[in-house]
């Protein structure tokens, strides 16, 4: 590919994107009033406040529970809200967690690293594989597409044997690998992918290979901004499924295991622990919690590049 | 003439060769851990496999027992039918319905409301909550407000009591259903060219249901088939809020489904690995089938 010319047809594009993407930010705001009446609006809030109320029940209970001291954490008939809130259960965590075997911070960038890759991986290894899925067209398109719809309608539960086995035979068995590496192909991603993918119309990647452009920039440039609420949503999906891993059934080894084995590990510790475990169901709830609004808010911004339109 | 096919092969490969890079990278991760596993499993549905010994090949025993023999298999299948039937569209629309009514409102409040629709999904076992609620006392939430209010006279054992077991886990289940398929009508919704409801306003849509029907549905085809295959693939496979709220086995078995028979096979109860194989073919035969049916009926939105 001549280097000179793929930045210009580059700087060309991000010209003819970026300046209509402006203006069409100030007209989205005033023209989304379109077609909706008061009364309907306020009946809308209406209904999602009840709803609403009831979905984050859980999110209440989880809350008020890590803030609840000792007494009231096992007070018959269990009360939802908390009368006296305090800290002191993170602060017992604190001291569980100051004196574990493995050291804590090890825990920590385990997690880091079978998170981080596992969802970094996916995301790029379905994208890549979604583009061609979606947008060439080459033999046996339609065989590996419908073998992607179907893996996801078979139940895990019977796969895990042969998984292991596969798993042990590569040799990565008992390493973060293990982990990483069958997470980074979970069919359902790629469909995801692949759907957003074909919402794209053709002239835009048309017109780019026009400019010369070749087929991994394109990707990359075109593709992949284009479809950025669906990345961010895929990598929610894939964070919190690898976050949820304890590893116990590949990592032998306690420095290999993530932070969520940890914190089990403290919530068996039995009737004594009862605090220490509120906090840890709220460390295990906030951190994905918190993952989830970073994409969501981000999602919300790219409202404005979806301008693409045959 | 052998040699030839096989040069033109390669010669296909080498002029797609950027197709096949992009592919490369997923589908060989993907056929060594998922489509080697399923097939090695389907396989395995036709021996008899305790996990200790060795397979031993009995043919279609598994399939003849499971499907003359077993009467609990009965009783798990119509359990899954009717709730999948169920739960399944119901759940579905409810993913499409809170979407789109989040996607009315904008920024921050947008992405709170969200997060407490996603809320079930995200922490976990949230429906564990349930068992506080649905408590057998009269200090469950909802005995306590039956009793209260004069309803009953005496605490209902909601998990206890045959009856009531398949409508509280349907009506769990329609509680959590807002997980993965909202998250994808979330951001299928933001897709959707802004431009194409300014062009309906002028040809004469009305109001926010036409608008929902004519544009933003077909609009969203795509969100809307992966939704269906997400909800297909839950509705069947219920297992988890079974096991947690009502036990496995519970009592009579009024809550077991074809996956908790699964995995009285499977995970080490009974210690039956090929006859757990062999549900999870039938149950993965019922599935293609059902959602044969479901895109055939997607493809029929704004006609």
């Amino acid at each position: 590919m001549d280097g000179t010319v793929s930045i210009k047809t580059e700087e060309a594009l991000t010209a003819q994107t970026s300046k209509p993407r402006i203006i069409k930010k100030r007209f989205i705001r005033r023209q989304r009033k379109i077609n909706r009446s008061a009364a309907g609006n306020g009946l809308l809030f209406l209904l999602m406040a009840i709803c609403g109320v009831f979905m984050a029940l859980p999110l209440v209970m989880i809350i008020n529970n890590a803030l609840k001291p000792l007494d009231e954490i096992f007070q018959f008939p269990p009360r939802i809200l908390v009368r006296n809130p305090t800290l002191e259960n993170f602060s017992d965590l604190f001291v569980l967690m100051s004196d574990s075997w493995v050291p804590f911070s090890r825990y920590i960038l385990n997690t880091i690293i079978i998170t981080g890759c596992g969802t970094v991986g996916h995301v790029i290894c379905a994208s890549m594989a979604a583009y061609p899925l979606a947008k060439h067209k080459f033999r046996g398109q339609k065989v590996l597409f419908s073998l992607v719809v179907l893996s996801m309608m078979f139940s895990w539960t019977v796969t895990q044997i042969p998984n292991y086995m596969i798993i042990t035979y590569l040799g990565i068995n008992n390493t973060h690998l293990a982990l990483i590496l069958p997470a980074s192909a979970f069919g359902m991603g790629l469909y995801l992918m692949k759907q957003f993918m074909e919402q794209i119309p053709d002239s835009i990647i048309e017109s780019a290979r026009l400019d010369g452009a070749g087929e991994f920039r394109i990707f990359w440039r075109i593709i992949m901004p284009n479809v950025k609420p669906a990345w961010l949503t895929l990598a929610i999906f894939q964070f919190q499924h690898l976050w949820g891993n304890t590893g116990h059934l590949f990592l032998r080894s306690e420095e290999l295991r993530p932070l969520q084995h940890a914190m089990q590990f403290i919530t068996h510790g039995g009737v004594q622990r009862a605090g220490a475990s509120a906090a840890v169901a709220f460390i295990i709830a906030a951190i994905p919690i918190t993952f989830f609004l970073i994409c969501q808010s981000n999602i919300l911004e790219t409202m404005t590049t979806s301008g693409m339109k045959d | 003439m052998d040699k030839r096919e096989r040069t033109s092969f390669f010669k296909y490969i080498a002029q797609n060769r950027a197709t096949y890079l992009l592919l490369a990278p997923f589908f060989t991760l993907f056929f060594l851990f998922t489509i080697l596993p399923v097939l090695a499993s389907m396989t395995l549905s036709f021996t008899y496999f305790n996990m200790l010994e060795f397979p031993k090949w009995v043919g279609w025993g598994n399939y003849t027992k499971l499907l003359l023999e077993d009467d609990l298999f009965v009783l798990a299948l119509r359990n899954t039918l009717i709730f999948a039937f169920i739960t399944g569209p119901v759940s579905y629309i409810l993913c499409l319905l809170f979407a789109w009514i989040i996607n009315e409102f904008q920024g921050k409040l947008r992405a709170f409301l969200t997060l407490v629709f996603y809320a079930p999904s995200i922490s976990g076992q949230a429906y564990l909550v349930w068992n506080i609620i649905l408590s057998d006392d009269r200090y469950g939430y909802l005995n306590g407000f039956l009793l209260n209010f004069g309803f009953v006279q005496e605490a209902v054992l909601w998990m206890r009591w045959e009856k009531y077991i398949l409508p509280v886990l349907i009506a769990v289940q329609l509680w959590l259903s807002l997980g993965t398929g909202f998250l994808a009508f979330i951001a299928g919704l933001q897709t959707v060219d802004k431009s194409l409801y300014e062009a309906a306003a002028l040809d004469g849509v009305k109001n926010r249901w036409q608008e929902l029907w004519f544009i933003t549905l077909p609009a969203m085809r795509p969100q809307l088939m992966f939704g269906a295959v997400m909800q297909i693939t839950q509705s069947f496979a219920i297992a988890d809020i079974s096991i947690q709220l009502a036990g496995n086995p519970s009592v009579n078995y009024a809550g077991s489904t074809i996956v908790t028979h699964l995995l009285d096979y499977g995970s080490g109860v009974r210690f039956d690995m090929g006859y757990a194989a062999a549900i999870a073919t039938i149950l993965f035969i019922m599935m293609v089938g059902t959602n044969k049916f479901v895109q055939w009926m997607l493809k029929r939105i704004g006609r």
